[in-house]
């Protein structure tokens, strides 16, 4: 059911995703109108029911018993995280994340204790967007869901087509039992957010651009495991005083001694094998004065690993009206 | 409390003295080692006092951020842009902004731990990226990795990444749009009514 909402909601954005033109100067963001939209709209129920109801829950429920349903939900997850761990080629990460499954859901009880990050086996964070990423699929636009909010082309299809198969509650029998634990989820979810929801709205001019640029941001991290190579950075300013010379650097490019220095090592990290993902949006990404005039800048203009024009846009989000489709007529 | 005041004194005054010769880990640590150690005391600013975080914050954490770095990185190719008191405007209210902003994530610390990772840099290097995990039981770890330089006053930070998140090219965006709408002085005039707004706000909640 509530699948079947969400499913329907997205139908309707995504129909609406045709008629628009690219109205934003922003090349990860040709659908920012929308964007624009939809994001007010989950700004709106969240402040207006989300937020409220994860507030009473975490003012109600006492920290022991809240970490408890973080961590039952979590331990829930890790059986999906090891998937994607192993469909990345990461096995040993995979496999202490079944480790992991297999310590809380006994020693931990049912999986209300993470004993097994205390034992030294780290909660990860994987899902099938990052696994595509990781397979070399580039992101897409930038759209956000309704309800679900932020995500790109790549990453909404992974959620809505392949995540959910993956998630154990799709498999509880009962419905409503399993929509009352969807709704703890989401609630417990929301709530452990509410610190970090607040830092973000005070901390931001144009709230909508700040939670874009961090999502873009922290997609790239996880899909390079927080080894996000660095990106030569043209807008960087060496000279910091001001006053001082400030000269842009016109190539672009940092010296190569430091590109070596900052790239060129060996990964130290729970990857088992060197990384090589498609090129993420980058987020500090070369703005050549072309891709930053008035007139729109043409798409293609910074040649992501798949080219993100209207094109490709829409024959993926019909790819993923594909995937909703048979999604909703499921049971 | 005056103790208190002391001690932070005679703290600052020695990690400026030797901030010349230490490491930038080693300096990042022994800065989080201080205000942790500070923060876990004290019962205001557990209790949320926002003022009193500040000042912490004020005399702890900032001598050894590089604003002026930052309001350039943040502002990339429109930096030049700038005249000298445009820059120095825009230095004051972002440099309030971040301030803002890190003194409320430390008002929400916890129990979390703090491990560095090996740094990875030369020996002639004058900008590495100290990289640490936040740990909370219970939770996944999370990055925070601080990009610093070698100044002539020792090492500072300029840049800090947050889960893969740069606190500061994260506004990169936000001011092309504004210089682009409104020109630079647009940009200073919407950071200055952020910082006041953010003022009333935490005036109110005080009160």
């Amino acid at each position: 059911m509530l699948r079947r909402i969400f499913g329907l909601l997205l139908l309707v954005a995504l129909g609406g995703l045709g008629g628009c033109a690219t109205t934003g100067v922003n090349p990860d963001d040709p659908l920012e109108r929308y964007n624009r939209a939809m994001f007010n709209f989950n700004d709106s129920v969240d402040k207006a029911i989300i937020k409220p109801v994860a507030s009473g829950y975490k003012a109600v429920m006492p920290e022991v018993a809240r970490t408890g349903v973080t961590n039952f939900f979590s331990n829930l997850g890790d059986i999906w995280v090891g998937i994607n761990n192993i469909l990345q080629g990461k096995v040993g990460a995979g496999v202490r994340d079944f480790g992991r499954f297999a310590i809380n859901t006994t020693a931990g009880i049912l999986g209300l204790f993470d004993v097994a990050s205390s034992a030294g086996l780290e909660k990860h964070n994987e899902d099938f967007g990052q696994t595509l990423g990781r397979w070399g699929m580039g992101s897409g636009a930038y759209v956000v869901l309704p309800i679900l909010g932020p995500s790109s082309v790549r990453d909404a299809f992974s959620l809505l087509a392949v995540d959910w198969h993956g998630d154990p509650l799709w498999y509880v029998g009962n419905v409503p039992t399993r929509n009352e634990l969807y709704v703890v989820r989401v609630v417990d979810q929301r709530a452990n957010l509410l610190d970090a929801g607040q830092l973000a709205e005070d901390a931001a001019l144009d709230h909508y651009s700040y939670v874009r640029s961090a999502y873009l941001q922290r997609r790239r991290s996880l899909i390079y495991d927080g080894e996000t190579p660095r990106e030569p950075d043209p807008d960087r300013t060496s000279k910091s005083a001001p006053g001082a010379e400030l000269a842009a650097q016109p190539g672009g490019e940092l010296p190569p001694a430091r590109l070596v220095t900052e790239r060129g090592e060996p990964v130290i990290s729970a990857a088992d094998e060197p990384l090589t993902p498609a090129r993420e949006f980058s987020a500090v990404r070369a703005q050549s004065p072309a891709a930053m005039d008035p007139a729109p800048a043409g798409l293609g203009s910074y040649a992501p690993a798949i080219p993100v024009n209207e094109d490709a846009v829409l024959a993926v989000s019909s790819q993923m009206r594909a995937g909703i489709d048979s999604a909703v007529v499921r049971p | 409390m005056i103790k208190l005041f002391l001690a932070l004194c005679f703290s600052l005054l020695a990690t400026t003295a030797g901030a010349q010769d230490v490491a930038p880990d080693a300096l990042v640590k022994s800065i989080s080692d201080d205000v942790i150690g500070i923060i876990k005391q004290d019962k205001d600013i557990k209790a949320g006092n926002r003022a009193k975080i500040n000042e912490l914050v004020d005399a702890k954490v900032l001598p050894h951020f590089d604003f002026a770095r930052m309001t350039a990185l943040a502002m990339g190719r429109n930096w030049p842009k700038a005249n000298a008191a445009q820059q120095k405007a825009l230095i004051t209210e972002f440099r309030a902004l971040l301030v803002h902003t890190y003194s409320g994530a430390l008002s929400t610390y916890k129990n979390e731990t703090i491990e560095f990772k090996p740094l990875r840099a030369a020996a002639g290097d004058t900008e590495v990226t100290v990289r640490t995990q936040v740990k909370r039981p219970g939770s996944e770890a999370v990055s925070i990795d601080y990009g610093m330089e070698k100044l002539p006053a020792g090492w500072k930070v300029y840049d800090v990444v947050v889960g893969g998140v740069s606190l500061v090219t994260n506004y990169r965006e936000t001011f092309n749009a504004e210089i682009r709408d409104s020109g630079v002085d647009g940009l200073i005039k919407s950071l200055a009514s952020k910082n006041r707004s953010l003022e009333t706000q935490a005036g109110t909640k005080s009160k």
